[in-house]
């Protein structure tokens, strides 16, 4: 503890719950001025672990010292009286207040906005932050919520920042800003502590990078002196391979032909503007844009679930016939014969229920079908959760466990597994892979694939433009609204997508 | 320095990530004996009598004679058939707080059948007819709110709610127009020597309602949990956005469940004015419209659960009421002892939701 240039050190921190052991005999130091990527797969306790720094959990056993005095860090305010401050993977903004307020919520003494401001003005003038203090919360996008999270945090005076998975929600260029800062306030002496699953930024970003597994640390290391496949290793225990397959399409036909589609929601916001493309059987369709740019309108509006005030999207049979899906409901859809699955984003709030088991979330598709018209079938989908916990390893209890209990990889396992039961004719997913570890994410890009194969029209929203150029066939470039390019998956690179993400195609 | 400052606290509040059945049962089983005793001490200190007679009283109370015994389970049956008829709302979270209103509607249409058609239609066709008004009566005094909340989303807390006040005016509003004799203010016994319209009395008068609750405890039970019908409740209650999703109508799905929770209310209301009571007042319900959402939750939503909460509450409550009467004490001590019964009995959910974790070496690290 004598070592003078260390802010935290951990030791033997184990964390129990119920009969998860989620952290044991956990030993980490972060350096002063240090910027620390904590890697490991979902459910390896990174989280768990940093919520214990931040006061959200109180080890079951351990110490923890701060610059060298052994302190207890009883709740998030004894966290934030040591200097330590957390930004939490979903945000804790009060969407009516602006920045401003927000920052200076729950502060004890006299609220003096005017001051505040000043105060807050000179954070962000030292670290390059990029802020407007009136607008209100409910009008930012995830990036400005987010500077508001940090700039908040270190306007209690943190000296050693958390930051759980803060680049799952943001573009290239955000990442690239959000980096920038950082270096800026590791220059100020401030120690960082990065959750992430995306090794480049690990690379990009981190001075050292300590790997967590199963709850247990297994090492840290010099980022300069080591790569990706070590750094996989490490976190899976065993060799992974890093490629990602893109077999070639064969005989591909027209499946979803979309056209002039116009989507205007409540509050009179275009969505979508004209949009136009057709999926082919056999063939992925990567769709990117930054966030809230109508990926999300898109698929929704081919499953039956948008308010669409132009245009149509026909599903063409293999015989050639035309269906038109417009102002059909989801069940009017599959109905017509046409075999549509679609993963959305929301896992737990839209694709499955938590609270129910994985039996009961197989019934959500196959629920109307069944012998009887009153009675539920409860065996078919017992036998169909049975076959998707064998076929896919989702590591679970058993069938009666309520999913919202499994971790993120596994809850999408149980969604993709049920979606691709039916054999769909068409395949939509939304960010397939968000907050998903390394291998987890690649068995969710050999199910697609495997989709991809039997002949299926697979639409696959994503945000990683490194996985969309190596998975998908053609990709489509939307931007606030308006396809601004469909180019081929394998003759273009990121930097022709990223700036097609960001400008508009000619009006 | 900073080492003196190091207090570990001595323990910790953490959520239960899952609790064994019998665990739960026993935290309960803890609460109502806390209840217990603390209900016979409260007595003991008010009335002077040792704490041993005043259990035998509460028991005398419910399970005294026959004829107490009996009549406990009738109470037992309609507070059981109000609670599963709110159960389908609240596990659609839709917050049917109604169940009052619905229960008067339907006891008002049975009385309406009783009074206008006595002499003029036999006593079979009579019946028939209050069955059918008064499941009709509750059933629409269900579904307004539920229109309102599927077409415009409006909050059914408040419009169950202020149904309520409007069932109680319309029965006080027949009260006078029916009322026996003029100006007394009172309906009455109805057809006391006709018996027109009185349900039929199976083996004695207490059985008709208790078959009737075994009843549409088994149906609603089995409605839930293994029907169509009952699985769309539960996608709607957990999450409309994933109803949507697979094609669920929410909107449908709303309004036939509060046909159906409307109806059962009004299933009540007929046996408590054609079975029981045979005449209306406008506190007929007696507040089990309200009773009735807390055994429906203290059970979970589980029909089978019903039956032990709402034994539980009545018993605990007519246990009261007969110390009140044996102590020569008035309503509100009655009333008293029935709020620290629940005190503890709702109470015991914190620990059986979280569990409390001391520290047993918390003294090691402070020196």
């Amino acid at each position: 503890m004598e070592n003078k240039d260390v802010a935290v050190s951990l030791r033997d921190i184990t964390k129990v719950f119920g009969k998860v052991v989620a952290n044991k005999d956990v030993n980490l130091d972060i350096k002063k001025g240090e910027i620390l990527s904590l890697l490991g797969e979902n459910g390896s306790g990174k989280t768990t672990l940093m919520n214990m720094l931040a006061g959200i959990y109180y080890p079951d056993a351990g110490k923890i010292f701060i610059n060298g005095n052994e302190v207890i860090i009883r709740s998030p305010k004894d966290a934030f009286e040591l200097g330590i401050g957390m930004v939490h993977q979903h945000f804790k903004l009060i969407d009516v207040f602006n920045a401003t307020e927000n920052i200076v919520l729950g502060l004890e003494g006299k609220l003096n906005l005017k001051e505040a401001e000043v105060k807050i003005k000179n954070i962000c003038d030292k670290y390059g932050f990029d802020i407007n203090l009136n607008k209100k919360i409910y009008d930012m996008s995830v990036s400005e919520k987010q500077t508001v999270e940090i700039v908040k945090v270190l306007y209690r005076g943190a000296d050693i920042l958390i930051l759980d998975e803060p680049t799952a929600v943001l573009t290239p260029q955000e990442t690239e800003n959000l980096f920038n800062v950082m270096r800026n306030m590791k220059k100020d002496g401030k120690s960082i502590i990065i959750i992430t699953h995306k090794l480049n930024e690990v690379e990009s970003i981190s001075d050292r990078v300590a790997v967590l597994r199963h709850g247990e640390f297994i090492g840290d290391m010099q980022t300069s002196k080591t790569n990706a496949q070590e750094m996989t290793d490490m976190m899976v225990g065993h060799a992974v391979s890093l490629n990602i397959d893109r077999p070639e399409p064969v005989d591909p036909k027209m499946r979803i032909s979309v056209e002039n589609l116009t989507v205007i929601d409540e509050d009179g916001v275009v969505k979508l503007e004209d949009v136009s493309f057709t999926a082919n059987t056999g063939e992925i369709l990567g769709i990117a844009g930054v966030s809230g740019c109508g990926q999300k309108e898109l698929l929704r509006a081919i499953a039956g679930l948008e308010n669409v005030q132009n245009g149509s999207i026909s599903y063409i049979h293999a015989d050639g016939r035309r269906e038109e899906l417009l102002g059909k409901t989801p069940r009017e859809i599959s109905e017509l014969g046409v075999k549509l699955s679609f993963v959305p984003e929301d896992r737990l709030g839209m694709g499955l229920v938590g609270n129910m088991n994985l039996a009961d979330n197989m019934m959500l598709r196959s629920y109307r079908s069944g012998k009887s018209r009153f009675f539920t079938d409860k065996k078919a989908p017992r036998a169909l959760a049975e076959r998707v916990i064998n076929k896919l390893q989702v590591s679970t209890p058993g069938i009666d466990t309520p999913v919202r209990r499994l971790s993120g990889g596994n809850v999408q396992k149980v969604l993709v597994g049920r979606e691709i039961a039916s054999r769909p004719k068409v395949l939509l997913t939304a960010y397939a892979v968000r907050g998903l570890d390394i291998n987890s994410s690649y068995q969710i890009y050999d199910l697609i694939n495997q989709q991809k194969e039997r002949g299926a029209a697979v639409i696959f929203v994503g945000e990683d433009l490194d996985v969309l150029l190596e998975l998908c066939d053609r990709i489509l470039v939307l931007c606030g609204g308006k396809v601004t390019g469909i180019v081929d998956g394998r003759n273009t690179d990121k930097y022709t997508v990223g700036s097609l993400m960001t400008q508009k195609g000619e009006a | 320095m900073a080492k003196n400052k190091i207090k570990e606290p001595r323990y910790h509040i953490v959520k239960r990530t899952e609790i064994s059945a019998s665990k739960a049962w026993i935290i309960r089983a803890a609460a109502l004996l806390s209840a217990l005793v603390v209900c016979g001490i409260v007595t003991m200190v008010c009335t002077g009598d040792n704490p041993i007679s005043i259990f035998a009283t509460i028991f005398k109370g419910a399970f005294g004679t026959q004829r107490k015994t009996w009549i406990t389970f009738q109470y037992v049956a309609i507070l059981l058939i109000i609670s599963l008829a709110l159960t389908p709302a609240f596990k659609m979270q839709f917050w049917n707080v109604g169940g009052e209103g619905q229960v008067l509607m339907g006891g008002l249409a049975a009385a309406a059948c009783m009074i206008t058609l006595d002499g003029k239609l036999p006593n079979a066709v009579v019946i028939i007819l209050m069955i059918l008004t008064s499941i009709l009566a509750g059933a629409v005094w269900g579904v307004i709110p539920a229109l309102f909340k599927a077409k415009w989303n409006t909050n059914e807390t408040l419009s169950t709610l202020m149904m309520n006040y409007i069932a109680t005016q319309l029965v006080a509003y027949f009260t006078i127009v029916w009322e026996v004799p003029k100006g007394s203010g009172k309906i009455g016994i109805i057809n006391q020597n006709s018996n027109i319209g009185w349900l039929p009395n199976i083996g004695n008068k207490y059985l008709l309602s208790i078959l009737v609750a075994v009843l549409v405890t088994v149906s609603m039970y089995i409605y839930l949990k293994y029907t169509k019908h009952g699985y769309e409740i539960a996608v709607v209650g957990e999450s409309q956005n994933t109803a949507r999703y697979v094609g669920i109508s929410v909107e449908k799905v709303i309004i036939r469940t509060m046909l159906l929770s409307g109806a059962i209310c009004g299933l009540a209301g007929l046996l408590l004015v054609g079975g029981i009571n045979h005449t209306i007042t406008t506190t007929i319900s007696d507040g089990q419209g309200f009773t009735g959402v807390m055994v429906s939750w203290l059970a979970k939503f589980n029909p089978i659960g019903m039956i032990f909460t709402s034994l539980l509450i009545i018993f605990m409550d007519r246990g009261a009421s007969e110390i009140s009467t044996a102590f020569e004490l008035n309503q509100s001590f009655a009333d008293i002892l029935t709020g620290i019964i629940l005190f503890f009995i709702i109470g015991c959910e914190f620990f059986i939701r979280y569990q409390i974790n001391v520290k047993k070496d918390s003294g090691k690290e402070n020196a």
